[in-house]
């Protein structure tokens, strides 16, 4: 079974959990236990292992109702990399547009064999709801403004690779914290992990209530950015909001954007994430994106490690066996 | 029919400030009076250990018929009414079509009888296919027997509407029932919007909303003279803004809905969408004035805001399901455990919001035990423990919030009209 890698013989007896739905449920412990599983994928296949069939003869179904390409691609590589086959179905081309419901579709998917389903939908709870009437494990690829938690965990990892810990770092989050899943996945899981989050954006994006949860708030990029050791600019979800919270793009990138006069007043080994797709001169200036400070391709890379550790875990982990 | 005499109950009717065990006479469908002595060729009801009181009213009910016969009928939701213990329903007017004609009033109270469970009052349009643009024929609709006027399930955007609303119903003295909801600021909202909905990134509804549209119904109601009643309260701000309004004289009301006063926003942590509700739960803080608006007297009517929709349409996306939970058969159990029990409301006062506080907002000859008044009566268990299972409740939807509540207090015995009509 372990295929002779000695972290793969068989999962933590400490992973019990059948569903991957957000971050904030989970412990420290669990967050770790992911992590560490990713990075023995990771150094697989830098190794040059291409496939890992942990999961041969299993089938995901990639359930997506939302565009997306990297977090459905990464899904689709990491489920084939660990042998199992991959369904994937789009709401689009699907017959939600003939009015059955998402329980019934699901139900439907499920019933030809199923050990997950990875579910991305525009409203919050939706993985949650399919979860409480489903048999297979459900991951949560994105649940509108909710959670992502594994956008969440692959940020974590950069992060973790680049400084060797998490406790006591600080984490900017900016821009649309409001509408960001990335946002709140990121926020759970770097507090169990014992970073410093602040969140920073426009006042109607950014709620003073997060510092009841411990999270600091700002509203002046500036101000932080000397303090900061890691930046993760969001993406503005154009599509999320329904009066613009802020009264241009040009005001928005002169308020927030990141840009090299910028990272010049930044501690010098700063790290800039982007959860992607981003919008390149308004969130980030394609020096700043593609400069040595920037990890966004490397997220790509751990996304896949990520996803491998999660379908292994959540599959062949816990209860199952 | 012939004589029926209740013997032995705590019988408590607010009407007339009475509290005492004693036995109640009904003949001929009507109340004779209290203190009989049996002659004992009555039929006797033996109340013993339980509460008898005037029958209870539920004034915000959503029976759905006609258009809407899946998730409820007049007959099915007439017969949960009784199992909760109430003698009259108000019907609200979102059916499909729209109570907005007599023909329609009178298609209510003519399945209302055929059925023969309850009482049934209408509330009819205060617009025309409650489009929100213009008044229906509220004159008509009063000839019809119609009580009350609201668009319930919508506001009233057009505050020149309201105004004019407000106006025509003072030369038939009757009153506008509010949903006092901003749309703009509600837009696409499913819950209270907080530091839960923060946390689960669904759309808020500001409380901000509901406050800013009762402030407007105020306003108007006082410049008009107007009668103006706040369907379903659930804002600190709204609860402020009655309680100022009532103190110079404006001519309003209000109920609360026993979800409202029970449960928080918390509750949606769940992402079960049998808590989402229009107005939404809200935090606690909101809750707390809630209760001190019942205490105080602010709000007159606990009202169950009985919202029955099939399974198939609650187990949808939160933003796809519909707002609103049943309620007829959880209402007094919530009363008793979360009011009467804690101490905020004495069982007079929570008898009271729920038997002649609405019979006078609506204009009823119900809600009282007085020689004469119709004989309406319900008998309470007050120990009765009982468990919510939603597939033993009557209504025919089961979209309840409370399923697997423990509860205490139950109705045992509802006599409509004079007739045993349900018994437990």
């Amino acid at each position: 079974m372990g295929l002779g890698i000695p972290e793969l013989e068989r999962p933590p007896s400490e992973w019990t959990r059948k569903h991957l739905l957000g971050l904030e449920e989970l412990s420290a412990k669990e967050i770790l236990i992911l992590l560490d599983t990713a990075e023995v994928f990771r150094r697989l296949m830098l190794e040059g292992r291409r496939r890992i069939p942990l999961l041969e003869g299993k089938t995901c179904v990639n359930l997506f109702f939302e565009n997306s390409t990297r977090t459905r691609t990464s899904f689709a590589l990491a489920a084939r990399r660990l042998g199992a086959d991959m369904i994937d179905f789009s709401a689009a081309t699907s017959s939600l547009s003939k009015g059955e419901t998402v329980v019934d579709t699901a139900k439907n998917l499920e019933a030809m064999g199923v050990e997950a389903m990875i579910v991305r939908h525009q409203t919050p709870g939706t993985p949650h709801l399919l979860a409480q009437n489903l048999r297979c494990s459900v991951i949560n690829a994105g649940d509108g403004p909710h959670e992502h938690p594994t956008q969440g965990l692959l940020d974590i990892m950069t992060i973790r690779q680049r400084f060797g810990r998490i406790e006591g770092l600080t984490v900017a989050l900016i821009g649309d914290i409001a509408h960001s899943r990335t946002a709140r996945s990121d926020i759970w899981g770097l507090k169990k992990l014992g970073a410093h989050v602040i969140v920073c954006g426009p006042s109607t994006l950014v709620s003073p209530r997060w510092a009841e949860l411990g999270v600091e708030y700002c509203y002046n990029l500036d101000d932080i950015l000397p303090r900061v050791d890691v930046l993760n600019l969001l993406r503005i979800q154009f599509e999320r909001q329904l009066t613009r919270p802020f009264p241009s793009v040009r005001e928005y990138a002169h308020l927030y954007g990141m840009n090299r006069e910028r990272l010049a007043r930044a501690k010098p080994d700063i790290l800039v994430l982007a959860p992607g797709p981003i919008n390149r001169g308004v969130e980030v200036s394609p020096d700043v994106a593609d400069g040595p400070h920037s990890a966004i391709l490397a997220q790509v890379t751990n996304g896949v490690a990520i996803r491998m550790a999660v379908l292994w875990l959540l599959i062949c982990g816990g209860q199952r066996g | 029919m012939g004589r029926l005499i209740i013997v032995g109950g705590r019988v408590i009717d607010p009407s007339q400030q009475v509290d005492r065990v004693t036995n109640l006479l009904i003949e001929d469908g009507k109340i004779v009076g209290l203190d009989a002595v049996p002659r004992g060729d009555e039929e006797t009801i033996n109340a013993t250990g339980k509460i008898v009181c005037p029958g209870l009213i539920d004034m915000h009910v959503h029976l759905r018929e006609p258009g809407g016969e899946e998730d409820e009928t007049i007959a099915t939701g007439t017969l949960a009414a009784l199992s909760g213990g109430f003698t009259t329903v108000a019907c609200c007017p979102n059916t499909d079509p729209p109570i907005d004609t007599q023909a329609a009033v009178h298609f209510v109270f003519e399945r209302a009888a055929r059925a023969d469970h309850c009482h049934v009052a209408v509330i009819a349009c205060v617009s025309k296919n409650r489009e929100g643009k213009e008044l229906a024929e509220i004159g008509q609709l009063v000839e019809a027997g119609a009580v009350a006027f609201s668009d319930d399930g919508s506001p009233i955007a057009n505050a020149d509407l309201m105004r004019r609303a407000f106006q025509y119903c003072l030369m038939f003295d009757k009153p506008i029932l509010s949903h006092a909801e901003i749309p703009e600021l509600t837009a696409g909202g499913v819950m209270h919007e907080g530091l839960v909905s923060l946390i689960l990134g669904l759309q808020g509804m500001p409380a901000a909303a509901e406050d800013a549209m009762v402030a407007r119904d105020i306003a108007l109601a006082e410049s008009t003279g107007g009668r103006l009643h706040v369907m379903h309260v659930s804002t600190m701000g709204s609860v402020q803004a009655i309680r100022r309004a009532k103190a110079r004289g404006v001519r309003v009301t209000a109920e609360v809905t026993p979800h409202h006063f029970t449960l928080t926003d918390e509750a949606l942590r769940s992402f079960d969408s049998n808590f989402k509700v229009n107005p939404p739960l809200r935090s606690r803080e909101h809750v707390d004035a809630l209760i001190e608006g019942l205490v105080d007297g602010t709000i007159d009517v606990i009202a169950s805001d009985h919202a029955p929709h099939a399974k198939e349409k609650k187990l949808q996306e939160l933003d796809r399901a519909p707002f609103g939970v049943v309620g007829l058969e959880t209402t007094l159990s919530l009363v008793i455990m979360r009011l009467i029990e804690p101490g905020h409301l004495t069982w007079s006062q929570a008898i009271e919001k729920m038997t002649v506080n609405p019979a006078r907002i609506l204009g009823l000859n119900k809600g009282t035990l007085a020689p004469g008044a119709d004989a309406d009566v319900t008998i309470i268990d007050p120990e009765l423990r009982w468990q919510v299972e939603p597939e033993e409740l009557l209504s025919k939807s089961k979209n309840t919030a409370f399923a697997g509540w423990h509860m205490k207090g139950r109705a045992v015995t509802v006599i409509v009209g004079g007739r045993v009509k349900f018994r437990r």
